[in-house]
């Protein structure tokens, strides 16, 4: 638009980039003599001290003598763990939830938009301390734990369930990779082939030893255990996620022109093949972006846990680890960064999935 | 009659197992509805003193019922309610003003100001009033200054933002952009705990922010960022006519902006900011974590008193279907708005 020079538009840069610059240079200038000022040193050594405190669940070996480094690593698996726990369950109830909204069934859509206007109203703050101080809490001990079949135990204990014993993840890994295979064979439309994989699926699947939980004196002993925090986390992340996520399910498939699902049915395809076959493919052009931004958000959400103690990266990091050094700047900088390359990482491939289908919509 | 039967049929009995679906629903529902209602209603207590009150084996909402005044206005001196209870009318008076569209825009502006600033007059004091200390705070009084601040200093903050997202200026684009990115990019517990440990080191020695101011400014700068992104949505939907006829007029860029492009992109985004008010009015929960009282931190430290023990599923049931009244009734009210803008 301007082809010469504009000196104003220049000038009017130049004078916010030196404002930036002066409240930048200010702002580091009084946290340095802050800092000095109260003896608190800085610099990101204190990673390798002896964190000398417990947390109560990790993926990862970890004691109290550990590092603040490990403490760090063991929050973010703890972070990244009941994010994608959230994250499947969000995606299958909101899908689920989505699909009901816009069923022909009247009963069942006013019951689906009920669910989606009581969850997404509600703080979601609110519902992790329902869960955890109004529901699991209220379970019975031990003792008189709720069973279902013998293997899986529900106390206010948390979740007992049956582990695989040492041989357990080959076995895991080579049925999942199998049953992988059977269904890209099934989506050839291989149909004897899928069946005998499926079949060889199985078998290391039954291989594996299962350590089933016991009740031994007070407590169960043997197997896992899925702490209530984590149970509450999960649970009130997964379906208050889920709520948003139906509503964009539902915007996607109501967005495919209903032309679409007449053209499907004149070729003579069953309800079914039409909505997996014409509908959603297409709906899912729309779903996938606000649907990853949902992601986004529970991940973002998960941090939640510092409130009911789940010891994720804010509350094992910015919490704990925090309140014993006493580096406020580095600790702070260093968790809000792991969210702030979590966000752009998506958004980064979001972008260029974008670029995909418009130069595929461009070739048309 | 027959007009009933054929909904019926269509939308409950279409097919046999739609019929059965349709009955279970039902049975389902209608059993819930009756069980919640028995220990909701039924077979609730209303009053008392203490738990030993409740013995009818329902709800003991008495707990609610004697708490009441910290749950509304947190550790306020007594003597001094009324000026919570005022503030907080006047508040509601200044929103309810604002969503009506009565009064010309310039007149409507003033007495909203004036109403809020009579109001936070009321709550903090000085000027003949006792003084109050914003550590007194709390409660639903609090959760509403926080929503109410946080969205008058975040909507400038954030139409600034969107419109140097949009600017012509590279260095204004790139760091509006990016300012943007960061907040939207980081979860509000770690800025409220940066709000809270970190940024009293930010202030130069003797200066020093008030607890709820800064954790004003976390959440506003927070808000800001996400109204940015709403608006750019509203400026990126305007007709570029739109900007070429107010420039042929020979309008510069803030006239421009003012009175072309603003008034009609902001009417498009109401739903997306009432989103964002929405989400902000859920999100002062958020506080609780660094200490304050707002209306459910109050009542989850009220499950602590030894004469109330056990009862957190009446009082975070009581916190949610409040919460839910007002998110819906926001909901519902832009809605409305919305409509309007759109038949003026």
């Amino acid at each position: 638009m301007h082809r010469r020079l504009d000196w104003r538009a220049v000038s009017w840069q130049a004078l916010t980039l030196v404002a930036a610059g002066l409240a930048a240079w200010w702002v580091l200038d009084t946290l340095f003599a802050n800092l000095a000022a109260r003896g608190i040193s800085s610099g990101f050594g204190f990673l390798s001290d002896t964190a000398g405190f417990g947390i109560s669940m990790s993926l990862i070996p970890y004691s109290e003598t550990s590092s603040f480094g490990r403490a760090f690593l063991v929050g973010l698996l703890n972070t990244l763990l009941v994010s994608g726990i959230g994250i499947l369950f969000a995606t299958l109830i909101g899908f689920a939830v989505g699909a009901a909204r816009l069923s022909r069934n009247y009963l069942a859509a006013r019951l689906a938009a009920a669910y989606v206007e009581t969850l997404r109203n509600v703080p979601l703050l609110l519902q992790i301390f329902f869960w955890y101080f109004a529901v699991l809490a209220a379970l019975p001990r031990p003792r008189g734990s709720l069973a279902f079949g013998d293997i899986l135990f529900l106390n206010n204990r948390g979740l007992y369930l049956p582990a695989p014993e040492a041989n357990g993840p080959y076995f895991l890994l080579a049925g999942a990779v199998l049953a992988i295979a059977a269904v890209f064979l099934w989506r050839r439309g291989a149909g004897v082939a899928t069946l005998v994989l499926s079949v060889c699926a199985i078998v290391p699947l039954a291989l594996i030893s299962w350590e089933i939980p016991a009740l031994r004196g007070f407590n169960f002993q043997g197997g896992m255990v899925l702490i209530p925090e984590l149970l509450a986390l999960a649970i009130a992340l997964s379906t208050y996620t889920a709520a948003f996520i139906a509503e964009i399910v539902r915007a996607g498939i109501q967005s495919v022109p209903a032309g679409q699902v007449e053209a499907g049915k004149a070729i003579g395809l069953s309800d079914r093949d039409v909505m997996w076959r014409v509908v959603m493919p297409q709906a899912m052009r729309l779903i996938v972006p606000p649907l990853t931004n949902q992601y986004l958000n529970l991940a973002k959400n998960s941090s939640l846990a510092a409130a009911i103690a789940y010891p994720d990266l804010v509350s094992v990091f910015a919490g704990t680890a925090l309140n014993i050094t006493g580096q406020a700047v580095e600790v702070i900088t260093l968790t809000m960064l792991v969210y702030l390359a979590i966000s752009l990482a998506i958004a980064g491939m979001m972008a260029i999935r974008n670029r995909m289908i418009l130069a595929e919509d461009g070739s048309l | 009659m027959k007009r009933h039967a054929v909904w019926l049929r269509a939308n409950l009995f279409a097919t046999r197992p739609q019929g059965v679906l349709s009955l279970t629903i039902l049975f389902l529902a209608g059993w819930a509805l009756w069980s919640i209602a028995g220990w909701a209603v039924f077979d609730a207590t209303w009053s008392g003193d203490s738990r030993d009150a409740c013995s009818g084996g329902g709800a003991c909402w008495a707990f609610i019922a004697a708490r009441s005044r910290q749950i509304i206005f947190g550790f306020f001196p007594q003597m001094e309610i009324w000026r919570g209870g005022l503030a907080i009318g006047l508040a509601f008076g200044a929103v309810l003003l604002l969503w009506s569209g009565k009064l010309r825009p310039g007149a409507r502006l003033g007495a909203v100001t004036g109403l809020l600033v009579l109001a936070a007059w009321l709550l903090s004091g000085g000027f003949g009033l006792p003084k109050i200390g914003t550590d007194l705070w709390g409660g639903f009084l609090l959760t509403f200054v926080i929503t109410i601040a946080g969205c008058l200093a975040a909507f400038p903050l954030g139409v600034l933002l969107a419109l140097g997202r949009q600017s012509q200026l590279t260095v204004v684009r790139i760091l509006s952009t990016c300012f943007i990115e960061f907040w939207r990019g980081i979860p509000l517990i770690t800025v409220l705990f940066m709000a809270a440990v970190m940024l009293p080191l930010f202030f130069p020695a003797g200066l020093e922010a008030d607890k709820l101011v800064r954790a004003l400014a976390g959440v506003a700068l927070f808000a800001a960022a996400y109204i940015a992104e709403v608006v750019r949505g509203g400026l990126q939907a305007l007709p570029r006519g739109q900007y070429e006829a107010a420039w042929s007029l020979g309008m510069g860029y803030w006239q421009t902006m003012i009175l072309v492009i603003l008034p009609q992109a902001l009417r498009h985004v109401i739903p997306g900011l009432a989103n964002v008010v929405i989400a902000l009015f859920k999100d002062t929960t958020l506080v609780l974590i660094i200490g304050m009282f707002d209306f459910l931190g109050i009542l989850h430290a009220a499950l602590s008193d030894p004469a109330w023990l056990g009862l957190a599923m009446e009082a975070y049931l009581f916190a949610g279907l409040v919460f839910w009244i007002f998110c819906f009734g926001m909901s519902r009210a832009a809605r409305a708005l919305e409509h309007r803008g759109r038949s003026a």
